[in-house]
């Protein structure tokens, strides 16, 4: 391959070609991953920012054409919209939240010495590898009524027979924020324990020198040094935890009555089950200038607060 | 659930190093008992959490139907038959295996070669292609489907596992090669140099030099992609619609919409999904956790 262009005036001197030749490297390099994601990723997301603007209904084909602003009016005056949205922050928060507070504990009790370690380690983080749809089968499993957990339960006079907890109103929103903590807390456990083993030992010795108590090496060692890793690792999980539609579309379908809906849940039922695709992809706009507002925010604080060290 | 977190305070860590030359005060070996069930019942907590759900899939699986025993005995492999022959899981599994295997390569490959352009060379356009890929990854996978699925219409690989295989490597690619370029950063590039030094040109260092120490790398992202292809379920059940072609989930997702029907089969199918997943992780959470350790996840 040469990229001495003949006709230019003045040819190129080699070291100069080489030069050239050595500038287009990282394209060549970079191509595949670009390309691919310039076809299957930049693509799709600007054709949904289009039909955000446009009236395409599958059910209504005599209304297609350009819309303005009007899917996003009709979203302002949605009911359903709002107690999406709702409910997805109030799910983000909370499953990030109790993810984030064992998985911090389950990492600093793995990165102790204990007999069984290893083998404890691969044993608790194996959820993580469980995908949305299986973890909803083994949670149905358990929370079924005739033969999940709970009837062993009632059997020894814990609770009572019969209570599904997948359909009453109060009990729907815990049962699949633990399924779902079950799958999740492994992770902020893999993420932290891995920057956890790279604090110096003889900060701890020193600190012991100086008598310092649990609590505080926590403070002044462990978490400055983790710190990062858990800013990192709880805004990756935020946009997962609101984005991941596989445990509450399999395992409550986005009930009771709407109550476990997300708002790329109703994303899903607007666009693919009522066809409704404009208004799905204004659905969507929203939802993707939520997620890069928070994460502008997010990063900010957290980087000032890093700069203030 | 409050009862599985740890006292407020966390016990110190590898305090059971220290001093241990010494002999000790009654006080420290009080100390250290507490320490110790400090750690050891909290894990236990942590273990029953993990594997209580785990068990109780091995159980429905393994004991036969009407079956009210909390042991899997007498033991039977009715619900893996029914399931493997009679739901088509033979088939799924085969499909399944395909996708992944392919995407394992593909994710690796490409992020091979973009993880290493990221790494090793400044250049113009570099920051725009980052936040392209970061953008991506805050539109919902549900709505990229109807744009994704013109796409593969257009080019005739609908209800082709290709659909899956090339969904997949490109939803998991931001991560695969944000890992990659941090796993070859950590490699001194000062090797490098010392090989084109010794005449070596730029590929033949990555070939000899790069690509050895690079093995963990490889192996992280490699089964990163593996686990999120063979557990990828909406773009399956979206794209395939004939039933020779459905993956593992997709045929799961069937079991589970015939509820109530038969929990043994369900917990057949949960298993033969999970095998595979969960000894891949097995071997490599070691290098995993190595790997985000050397740096990888501060990019």
């Amino acid at each position: 391959m040469t990229v001495i262009t003949p006709n230019r005036p003045g040819r190129l001197t080699q070291p100069e070609a080489n030069a050239r030749l050595r500038r287009l490297y990282p394209y060549f390099l970079i191509g595949p991953a670009a390309i691919l994601t310039l076809v299957f990723l930049v693509y799709p997301v600007g054709s949904v920012f289009y039909y955000s603007l446009q009236n395409s209904n599958v059910t209504q084909p005599w209304n297609d054409g350009f819309a303005g602003m009007d899917n996003f009016v009709a979203l302002g005056q949605d009911p359903l919209f709002w107690r999406s949205l709702t409910f997805t922050l109030q799910w983000v928060v909370v499953e990030v939240g109790l993810q984030f507070i064992f998985g911090l504990a389950l990492a600093l009790l793995i990165n102790k010495t204990f007999v069984g370690r290893a083998i404890a380690r691969s044993l608790v983080f194996s959820p993580w590898a469980v995908s949305g749809i299986l973890t909803t089968t083994i949670w149905i499993l358990i929370y079924n009524p005739s033969t999940g957990v709970g009837r062993y339960l009632a059997d020894i006079g814990i609770g009572e027979y019969g209570v599904s907890l997948l359909s009453g109103s109060g009990t729907t929103f815990w049962a699949v924020v633990l399924a779902e903590m079950w799958k999740g807390i492994p992770f902020f456990a893999i993420l932290i324990l891995a920057d956890l083993q790279s604090v110096s030992l003889e900060l701890y010795e020193s600190a012991d020198v100086d008598g310092a108590g649990t609590w505080r090496k926590f403070l002044s060692i462990t978490w400055p040094h983790i710190r990062q890793a858990v800013v990192v690792a709880g805004l990756l999980r935020a946009v997962w935890e609101f984005n991941n539609v596989d445990l509450l579309y399999t395992l409550t379908g986005g009930g009771p009555a709407g109550a476990t809906t997300t708002l790329p849940l109703y994303v899903a039922q607007t666009a693919i089950h009522d066809r409704d695709f404009g208004y799905g992809s204004a659905l969507t706009v929203v939802a993707f200038l939520i997620l890069t507002f928070f994460s502008l925010v997010y990063l900010r604080i957290t980087k000032s607060k890093e700069d203030d060290k | 659930m409050t009862s599985l977190l740890p006292q407020t305070a966390p016990p110190p860590l590898q305090s059971e190093d220290h001093g241990a030359y010494r002999p000790l005060s009654p006080l420290k070996k009080r100390a250290r008992r507490i320490d110790r069930i400090l750690t050891y019942v909290p894990l236990a907590l942590f273990l029953v959490f993990t594997l209580v759900p785990f068990y109780w899939m091995l159980l429905f699986a393994f004991r036969p139907t009407g079956s009210t025993s909390l042991v899997p005995w007498p033991i039977t492999f009715e619900h893996f038959e029914t399931v493997w022959n009679g739901s088509g899981f033979g088939i799924y599994f085969k499909n399944s295996l395909f996708v992944a295997v392919m995407s394992l390569l593909t994710s690796t490959v490409v992020a091979l070669l973009g993880g290493y352009a990221l790494a090793r060379f400044k250049f113009r356009g570099k920051t725009l292609f980052l936040v392209a890929m970061l953008c991506t990854q805050f539109v919902p996978g549900a709505m990229m489907l109807i744009p994704l699925f013109e796409i593969f219409n257009a080019v005739g690989l609908t209800n082709s596992l290709w659909s899956l295989i090339i969904s997949d490597t490109v939803f998991h690619l931001p991560l695969s090669l944000i890992l990659m370029s941090g796993f070859i950063r950590n490699v001194p590039v000062e090797l490098e140099e010392a090989a084109w030094v010794d005449g070596c040109t730029r590929i033949q260092a990555f070939r000899l030099v790069v690509l050895p120490l690079l093995k963990p790398g490889i192996v992280a992202v490699g089964s990163f992609a593996f686990i999120s292809a063979w557990n990828n379920f909406l773009f399956a059940i979206m794209f395939i619609s004939s039933q020779d072609q459905f993956t593992v989930p997709v045929g799961l997702s069937y079991l589970l919409g015939e509820f109530g029907a038969d929990f043994g089969a369900l917990a057949a199918g949960g298993v033969i999904a999970i095998i595979p997943v969960v000894l891949l992780f097995a071997y490599v959470q070691k290098f995993l956790v190595q790997g985000l350790s050397a740096g990888a996840v501060k990019g």
